[in-house]
């Protein structure tokens, strides 16, 4: 399958006062057509500032350091802003995890999904307007023609969430970038906002790039698994060899501390907490972490190494067999 | 219909703060020192006939006969006589006001074109040197006051540079004014054609204006910035970035429309300010406002001018603050709906 966005040892720093601190540390994954890619972590691995790095929208302190992130055989990190204005919106689509707020209060929703078209696919007001009704009934908005009418704060959440999705697929990107999309919803309501994901991104050809922390929304929604912590990709994998063989030790505790009714075993949680990224040391960020830690972790960081097909991860303790498969 | 039910609201509001305000300038009238009818008879008169006049004006009724009276004299237009000019003050008022209504229009609308940008640049160029330059200008704006900054105005482009006009009133000496329209020069003078009259006024004007303006476009210029810093940082910006707008769509269309809901807010401010201001400039400009003629009536102790000003200020006070709110209503949909 071929990929739609390559994302290529990215790399994104801040200035702070006390130095810089690498939030993403040569990251390297892609996303293939037709596929949900999960990126998961916890707060602060730097999933968030990947998908911003990726839209070229990081901003000052932060820059991107290095890397490059290939798009339909362009390098969006070598693109000038008027450039990536045209990518933006048509080819990259963002939804973000705070719909209620992501809506412009004073525009009516249907004037919001509208512009879409006018700015991006060059229609006409009226045809423009009759295209945005179509997509909010596509989402799901019931009575679109009335809702079209009305103001982000006459929405609920998941409404709202639904016309994001609305105006990200407008222009039939081909890549939706998914930050987190169902947090502040209620389990139902994100349970159907990520089957309208799957369906649509199915329907409309788009890939998607869905973030999150919770696994649960991985293990139903996405195809393929990368595993973000503390700036660096630990593990790429397809999502079920992810849940049944974890290999690096971050991703083996992270599944570990899924909580479960179907069986006896008990929850445990993650020793220690995601290391400060402020001169953070050239190893593995995992090391004070991690139960097979040795003197090199922390000199050397640990390449990507396939250990069953599609299945890569970057630890030397899988690597020399010290930490047994699970 | 959410709407006609939000304008009928806030007009119910508008009565009693009216009738708050008559009770204000009465009351102001009825504590304030000196007898009404001993300065209307002179100083020459005897006791008697003093109270032959108290009794004539109605001085002797209780306080709220007195108000009733006022007050129907008010709504039938009847503000009193003025002293120094020998008419009625409502007179005075008609003959004046659009002087202050040009000046003050003119000097809103050089804080707005002015401000607003500057505001805008100085967020969306934070902490650089336009920034600076900004905080600058608008530090300097608040902390001068108006007759300092007319008084400078006037010594630099008029006795120094020779650029602008004698501060003598709204016409440059020998020309005649625009036929009357709406009274406002400029405004005639546009309307009818009347090129002279037109370069005259905007020529007269221009100092006055400037003045007045800069002190007001200050507030204008922080209110922006400081409202477009943090919805430049919202997110719906950030969405409208990752959705491809056009940047100047997204700072001068997304972010600017929002934030000029709180400038909306703070116009009412600006308007008192202006209307303050206002009374100093004409003074220092000899513009014949009714500013003007109210610290004129302050200095020869004429009190039906000032109570009728106030009064006035008062009033036009309240009909900003109440097209206020219902500009803010227009704008924001979430405001109708309270």
């Amino acid at each position: 399958m071929t990929a739609v966005v390559e994302v290529r040892d990215l790399s994104v720093g801040f200035a702070t006062d006390y130095g810089e601190v690498e939030a993403v540390d040569e990251v390297s994954f892609e996303v293939r057509e037709g596929e949900v890619l999960g990126l998961v972590g916890e707060s602060g691995s730097g999933k968030s500032v990947t998908a911003t790095a990726i839209l070229r929208l990081i901003r000052k302190p932060g820059r991107l350091t290095q890397g490059s992130i290939m798009l339909g055989g362009r390098d969006l990190c070598r693109l000038n802003e008027d450039e990536l204005q045209q990518i933006r919106g048509t080819e990259i689509a963002l939804i973000s995890q705070t719909p209620r707020t992501a809506l412009n209060p004073l525009l009516t929703v249907g004037q919001q999904v509208a512009r879409m078209f006018v700015l991006h696919a060059g229609l006409t007001k009226a045809e423009s307007r009759k295209r945005a009704i179509e997509m909010l009934a596509l989402v799901g908005i019931p009575e679109p023609e009335r809702r079209a009418r009305q103001y982000a704060h006459q929405f609920s959440g998941g409404m709202c969430q639904r016309v994001m999705i609305a105006m990200a697929l407008a222009t039939r990107p081909r890549l939706l970038i998914a930050d987190e999309p169902t947090t502040g919803l209620d389990v139902s309501t994100a349970a159907r906002i990520l089957d309208l994901l799957r369906e649509l991104g199915r329907e409309t050809g788009a890939s998607i790039l869905l973030i999150t922390h919770d696994l649960g929304v991985v293990a139903t929604t996405c195809h393929r698994v990368a595993v973000m912590h503390a700036g660096q990709v630990v593990e790429v994998a397809p999502v079920r060899a992810l849940f049944r063989h974890p290999a690096h030790p971050y991703t083996r505790a992270l599944v570990r501390s899924i909580p479960r009714v179907d069986r006896e075993i008990t929850m445990e949680p993650i020793p220690g907490a995601v290391p400060s990224l402020l001169n953070a040391p050239a190893g593995c960020r995992y090391a004070d972490r991690c139960p097979w830690v040795e003197e090199r972790c922390r000199r050397q960081k640990p390449a990507m190494t396939e250990i069953a097909p599609e299945h890569f991860v970057a630890c030397f303790a899988v690597e020399d067999g010290r930490a047994a498969p699970v | 219909m959410a709407f006609l039910g939000y304008f009928l609201r806030r007009l119910s509001l508008v009565i009693p703060t009216l009738v708050g305000v008559t009770i204000i300038t009465f009351t102001l009238t009825y504590v304030l020192p000196g007898n009404p009818a001993v300065v209307k008879a002179g100083p020459l008169v005897s006791p008697e006939v003093v109270k032959e006049l108290e009794r004539a004006m109605g001085l002797d009724q209780p306080a709220w006969v007195q108000y009733w009276r006022y007050i129907s004299g008010v709504v039938h237009g009847d503000l009193g006589q003025s002293s120094s000019t020998g008419r009625p003050v409502l007179e005075d008022f008609k003959q004046r006001l659009p002087a202050t209504l040009e000046l003050t229009l003119a000097s809103l609308l050089i804080a707005l074109v002015l401000g607003i940008p500057l505001g805008v640049q100085s967020a969306v160029h934070r902490d650089t040197a336009i920034d600076h330059v900004g905080r600058i200008v608008g530090v300097a704006g608040v902390a001068m006051p108006t007759f300092w900054t007319g008084l400078l105005a006037l010594y630099a482009f008029f006795y120094l540079l020779g650029v602008a006009p004698p501060p003598l009133g709204r016409l440059g000496a020998g020309i005649a004014p625009p036929q009357a329209i709406s009274g406002l020069y400029v405004v005639d003078s546009l309307l009818t054609g009347n090129w002279t009259a037109l370069g005259s006024a905007l020529h007269q004007l221009m100092l006055p204006a400037f003045t007045l303006g800069l002190s007001v476009m200050a507030p204008i210029a922080r209110m922006v910035r400081s409202t477009m810093l943090e919805i430049l940082e919202s997110d719906y910006i950030k969405a409208a970035w990752a959705a491809g707008i056009p940047r100047r769509r997204v700072i001068y269309g997304d972010a600017l429309a929002n934030a000029l809901i709180p400038l909306v807010t703070i116009l009412g401010i600006v308007f008192g300010f202006l209307m303050a201001g206002n009374a100093v400039v004409e003074s220092v400009f000899a513009w014949p406002g009714i500013g003007n003629y109210a610290i004129t009536s302050l200095m020869t102790k004429d009190s039906g001018p000032i109570q009728s000003f106030v009064l006035f200020v008062a009033l036009l006070y309240v009909i900003v603050n109440f097209v206020i709110d219902i500009v803010y209503g227009l704008i924001d949909p979430r405001i109708r709906l309270e």
